[in-house]
């Protein structure tokens, strides 16, 4: 495909080499290092009609951490953040169960669809909520998204009425299980990837989300949208979390609004971070995200197989995440570099004194801290 | 030569209720109103007595602890999301040095606040070194610790040691009647210690002078990069001190002892009356916040018919209703177009 | 009041950056008790010398002696040390905190770890008093104007050393002290200045506000293009005099770079009438028909940024009218508005408001056209990649490769970048802030031709530049700003001089 070849050669060609080298480097690692272990890791069976194996499980588990990774790219690029997708998780989840659970025939497929779509629906209220806050009332992302993340877990339960909802829709069902003996989880990612793809690099979403996250002043004066843009990251991301809702709540034959999707979005930034999309917006990598969200899914697969109690998970994240941001700061690398270099004197940081031109309105600098050869020309 | 006076007033008079507004003292103001409002209606509707208050305070005491080094963190304008996991680990810790190794009560202790110092600092160093932003660094934080407390031990382990379950019984009469517990009062002293770090020593004024414009901190040649590191790591010893308290509360070490608690501790800091972006607010704010919190879960389980997550919708419509009188207080200044 | 010996020498200092030799073998010297300008345009070398001086750059060549001793001044703090304030034009103190801390922050008056505030306050209202200010110590500095903040930075600037039993402040930096000031707190501050004169403080008055100079200064030195280009008594060099120094004039008849005569269409491109901004530039009228070059000339913050902005919809007007080709532009709206009415903007400051330096040249470039199509409508590739690669050789954009990053091209190229991407939108008006400051000489040729050929063309052309000879060449007609009001309008022809202009600028630096 033409089309798919050329959006894969931007993607690289946007991408430095560096940028999505060591996270396939690690995945592939990690991969590789199960072998010892469990020599049958690569191997993939068949069972109950449906493709069985180590790596079908990564792929069947990865489904909600890539799909929630992937809006939280976008809005991350904008230099954002959303907390509450573990929350509109829960929610959309249980909306559609509650609608399924109660209806009379839960085998109709219209139903499911119905209750498919009010679902995804309420996730995009949220988005829409998270947006607006931030966009127009110009509340810092944490804060904003953090009142859903609290509140939207208590709608959640309010909709379930506090128990655990379960359902017996077979069409439902199809959503958390498999077609065609492939998990339909991948089908569900690979379609949103390919939409979020087509929608960032076949129109222009993707140079202006990213405007708006490298220079959001600039991009205005540019006649960029940037309100616009920003509600648009917030509407997608919601609307990723609601359909991994739906695939958890299917998945699980149920809606446990107490734990569906749980810290989610702990697990999705640091997919971000890892995928080479910095913290402070700008330049983004769907494919990155992809690809830190499969490591941290092998990462877990891999303790689970090798029969690592679970407790070290969370241990292995950590330490993953703290390697790969020390390798991502320059001031690290600078550090090492000087270490191993020693009498290698550089000036130091200081920070910027004063402007060098007339008074200009509301402004500060994009990089704080300058060394002599960062600042372009002096006066 | 000419003395000059100046007059205080800015050039171009600003109306009363502008100012009001503006004055960042303004979301404290309404924390304490509305904690007294909800008091009065609570008392009214299902006759308080006056160990309410007092159980406020116990039953929230190891968040008041947490909310206050959480305060320190982001008064510089950081954020310190390790917190709920410092807690659950130094419980963990607690329980395996004192029932599994029969350590004294007061050294477990002390190993336990010296290893949440020197976890918070350990982040406060990837922040201020190696340029990590906070967020991801306690992000690491929370999984590190939560981690090794999950490794430490599977399940939680019971403590009965007897001076432990002496402190945890332990009544400090007060007059009127009420009484509170030893947590309680460790909260308070540690609040007042706050206030009077932040407010009376120099290191206190250069976490706001931090937090108000970092650039110029440094420019004006504060110790910018070591406030910052003790910063972390004083909230890492409060994380501790809280797990403590929880042991009291808890009697065991749990490692899943208080997930999720940072936003907990973040939205009370929020709700009295702290700046997430630094430089403004209040320890008694987070104390404010915390009470508040914990009042409203005491109505709604007093109501009786009002199910638990209504506390967490409650909760979230309350801090958005601060944020956007937040935002009131920040926004102006605004002069660009859209 | 100066003594013979000077407390601060400098001599053949130098200062390279990869672009641009910003200092050639500057000498500079300051006497105790004397109020001293240091003067240039835009790229003369004033802040890299006050960066050099206050230990943020390090020198590449030259000698720097305090009272005589030589000194290698590392830091601001160990400048501070030595005895060299600096009070910025951003005022860095912390608003968030009160007058009394400000000035004592980092060493309030303890007994122990305890800090008094009675007696911090009490010595902080004793200081203030000393400088003849009436300021409630107790207030949050932020609840003050910038005048306040600035002078409340001065005196804590002024004391730093005295506490600590060293020499005391020797040279007080005050770095455009006057920008924001009105005409009463320009006063208060001049008091202050007198003061520290009395006592022995040297004061280094960097500034662009001649009268200002004239009222208060002693003696001044002029830059040019990194070099001293003299070292005067204020009371032996006269406005016009300066201003000729400054700019680098000579008394002659500019070449013109048109070969044909322009005369302006008649339509109506832009119109304006009352429209300011409190604090920002007082309420101007400004019509500009099509195919008319209207060069705007005036000194540093006399508030032609501020204009230009204004007319782009960046800034939000207080008061008038703007219509752009006919239609009406709510005083609300944003820049989406006037771009799509045809106005464009390169502005000054092209790293913080200009480029996205993490996109690519081609991103850039295709910005501002693709953000007015919208999003559903990409720019297809091939027709990008042609405009692009039309755009990086017509303006010779080095290197000239599309994908390069834009943060690391260097100032001029990013300047044609963002001169492409606004011609990209074919403007009805384009809106050009100091097109050329910080290129060299062959790009600012270039920018000018481009501007004569866009004018031909039949765009309007707003052009704010520091060099006159720019203006001249180029305009049809000139306004003229100073001290944030538009106060001339006049048609360039061959009887326009740019000592006309000069005089007009100077002039009306007389109060």
């Amino acid at each position: 495909m033409t089309a798919l070849a050329r959006i894969r050669q931007r993607d690289w060609r946007s991408l430095t080499r560096q940028q999505l080298f060591w996270p396939l480097l690690i995945l592939v690692a990690l991969l590789l290092f199960n072998l010892p272990f469990t020599p049958n890791f690569f191997s993939i069976g068949v069972r109950n009609g449906h493709l069985y194996g180590s790596l079908v499980s990564i792929l069947y588990f990865g489904t909600v951490p890539i799909l929630v990774a992937l809006g939280m790219t976008l809005v991350i690029a904008t230099g954002g953040i959303d907390l509450s997708v573990g929350a509109v998780m829960a929610i959309s989840g249980a909306i559609a169960c509650r609608l399924i659970s109660h209806a009379a025939d839960q085998n109709s497929v219209s139903l499911v669809l119905e209750a498919m779509g009010l679902a995804l629906l309420a996730s995009l209220a949220a988005g829409l909520f998270n947006g607006l806050m931030v966009a127009r009332a110009g509340v810092q992302p944490i804060v904003a998204t953090l009142i859903l993340m609290v509140a939207g877990r208590g709608i959640a339960q309010l909709i379930t009425s506090g128990f655990i909802l379960t359902e017996l829709s077979k069409p439902y069902g199809v959503l958390g299980g498999y077609a065609a003996t492939v998990p339909t989880g991948v089908f569900i990612v690979i379609g949103f990837v390919a939409v979020a793809a087509v929608l960032t690099r076949r129109t222009a979403l993707g140079l202006l989300v990213e405007s708006v996250g490298g220079n959001a002043e600039a991009s205005r004066l540019a006649g960029v949208r940037a309100q616009r843009i920003k509600v648009m990251v917030y509407l997608f991301c919601a609307l990723c979390a609601g359909v991994a809702g739906l695939w958890n709540s299917s998945s699980l034959g149920g809606a446990d609004a107490n734990n569906a999707g749980l810290w989610i979005e702990l697990d999705a930034i640091l997919a971000v971070v890892i995928g080479g999309t910095p913290l402070t917006g700008g330049r983004f990598s769907i494919s990155g995200t992809v690809v830190g969200a499969l490591i941290l899914q092998t990462l877990k697969t891999t303790i689970f197989t090798i029969g690592i109690p679970a407790q070290a998970n969370m241990v292995f994240e950590a330490v993953v995440v703290i390697i790969i941001c020390l390798l991502q700061s320059t001031d690290f690398r600078r550090r090492v570099a000087r270490l191993l270099r020693p009498g290698a004197a550089r000036g130091r940081p200081v920070g910027p004194v004063g402007p060098d031109g007339p008074t200009a309105p509301d402004q500060r600098p994009a990089q704080a801290a300058v060394s002599p050869e960062s600042v372009e020309i002096p006066s | 030569m000419t003395t000059a006076k100046i007059d205080a007033r800015p050039a171009a008079p600003v109306p009363v209720w502008t100012r009001l507004l503006r004055d960042p003292r303004l979301p404290i103001v309404v924390t304490a109103a509305l904690l007294v409002v909800m008091y009065a209606y609570g008392s009214y509707r299902y006759s308080f007595d006056q160990q309410v208050p007092a159980n406020l305070l116990i039953n929230n005491s190891y968040l008041i602890v947490a909310a206050v080094g959480a305060t320190f963190v982001i008064l510089t304008g950081g954020i310190d999301l390790s917190i709920g996991s410092l807690v659950g680990f130094s419980t963990v810790l607690t329980g395996l040095l004192v029932t599994k190794n029969h350590v004294p009560v007061g050294l477990a202790a002390v190993v336990v606040l010296v290893a949440g110092a020197l976890g918070g600092l350990l982040m406060g160093c990837m922040i201020q070194y190696f340029r990590v932003p906070p967020f991801i660094a306690t992000l690491a934080g929370l999984f590190l610790f939560r981690g090794l407390s999950l490794m430490l031990s599977k399940e939680s382990i019971p403590i009965n040691d007897k001076t432990v379950a002496s402190i945890a019984q332990f009544h400090i009469s007060l007059p009127g009647g009420a009484f509170l517990s030893v947590g309680a009062t460790v909260a308070l002293v540690v609040v007042a210690l706050a206030v009077f770090v932040l407010h009376y020593t120099r290191f206190g004024r250069q976490v706001y002078a931090i937090g108000g414009n970092e650039q110029s901190a440094l420019l004006m040649g504060l110790p910018v990069a070591r406030t910052k590191i003790a910063v972390y790591a004083l909230s890492g010893f409060c994380s501790a001190l809280s797990g403590l308290v929880f042991v009291l509360y808890i009697q065991s070490g749990d490692p899943r002892a208080a997930i999720g608690m940072e936003l907990d501790a973040i939205a009370a800091v929020v709700i009295g009356g702290t700046l997430l972006t630094g430089g403004f607010g209040y320890v008694l704010g987070s104390l404010l916040g915390v009470l508040v919190i914990g009042l409203i879960k005491t109505i709604i389980s007093d109501e009786g018919t009002l199910s638990s997550w209504w506390i967490k919708i409650g909760t979230g419509a309350l801090l958005l209703l601060f944020i956007l009188l937040q935002r009131t207080v920040t926004a102006r200044g605004t002069r660009t177009t859209r | 009041m100066a003594e013979d010996f000077p407390v601060l020498r400098m001599t053949g200092i130098s200062k390279q950056f990869p672009a641009v030799r910003a200092l050639s073998g500057v000498d500079f010297r300051l006497y105790p008790g004397e109020v001293h300008a240091l003067l240039g345009e835009n790229g003369a070398g004033k802040s890299t010398l006050i960066k050099v001086l206050t230990g943020v750059y390090e020198l590449d060549e030259g000698t720097v002696e305090l009272d005589g001793a030589p000194v290698r001044i590392t830091s601001p703090h160990h400048a501070q040390q030595l005895g060299i304030s600096t009070v910025y034009q951003e005022v860095n103190l912390c608003p968030n905190l009160t007058v009394a801390e400000n000035i004592f922050l980092g060493r309030e008056r303890t007994s122990g770890p305890v800090v008094r505030w009675r007696r911090t306050r009490r010595e902080a209202a004793t200081l203030v008093a000393a400088f003849g200010l009436e300021i409630d110590v107790s207030a949050q500095l932020g609840s003050y104007p910038l005048a306040i903040q600035q002078l409340v930075a001065i005196v804590r600037a002024v004391d730093l050393n005295r506490a600590d039993g060293a020499a005391g402040t020797k040279v007080l930096i005050l770095d455009e002290p006057t920008s924001s000031l009105d005409q009463d707190e320009v006063e208060v501050l001049f008091g202050v200045i007198r003061r520290l004169k009395s006592a022995g403080v040297a004061v280094l008055f960097v500034s662009h506000f001649l009268d200002q100079i004239y009222r208060i200064c002693d003696r001044m030195t002029v830059l040019r293009n990194g070099r001293m280009v003299g070292e005067h008594m204020v009371a032996d060099l006269d406005r016009v005099g300066l201003v000729r120094l400054m700019l680098g004039r000579e008394l002659q008849q500019l070449e013109e770079l048109r070969e044909h005569d322009r005369t302006a269409t008649g339509e109506t491109v832009l119109h304006a009438a009352g429209l300011g901004r409190r604090g920002s530039i007082a309420p101007f009228d400004l019509d500009i028909s099509a195919g008319e070059v209207v060069g705007l000339a005036g000194l540093l913050g006399s508030g032609r940024t501020e204009l230009a902005r204004l007319v782009f919809g960046a800034d939000q007007a207080d008061s008038g009218e703007l219509t752009v080709g006919g239609k009406p532009v709510s005083r609300r709206a944003g820049p989406q508005a006037t771009i799509s009415r045809g106005i464009a903007f390169c502005p000054e400051n092209r790293r913080a408001e200009g480029l996205i330096p993490d996109l690519t040249v081609r991103e850039n470039i295709i910005l501002a056209m693709q953000a007015a199509r919208g999003w559903a409508r990409p720019i297809p590739r091939e027709t990008a990649d042609r405009l692009v690669a039309r755009y990086i050789a017509a303006l010779d954009i080095r290197p000239a490769d599309p994908e390069a990053t834009a943060g690391s091209l260097s100032g001029g190229n990013q300047q044609k970048v963002l001169l492409a991407r606004w011609i990209l939108t074919s403007p009805k008006l384009l809106v050009l802030d100091e097109p050329t400051r910080g290129i060299d000489v062959g790009a600012k040729a270039e920018i000018q031709k481009l501007v004569v050929s866009l004018a031909g063309d039949g765009v309007s052309v707003l052009y704010i530049s520091a060099e006159l000879d720019e203006v001249l060449r180029l305009s049809d007609s000139i306004g003229v700003l100073r001290d944030r009001t538009l106060v001339a309008r006049l048609t360039n022809g061959p009887d326009l001089t740019a000592d006309q202009i000069m005089q007009t600028i100077a002039r009306g630096a007389q109060s």
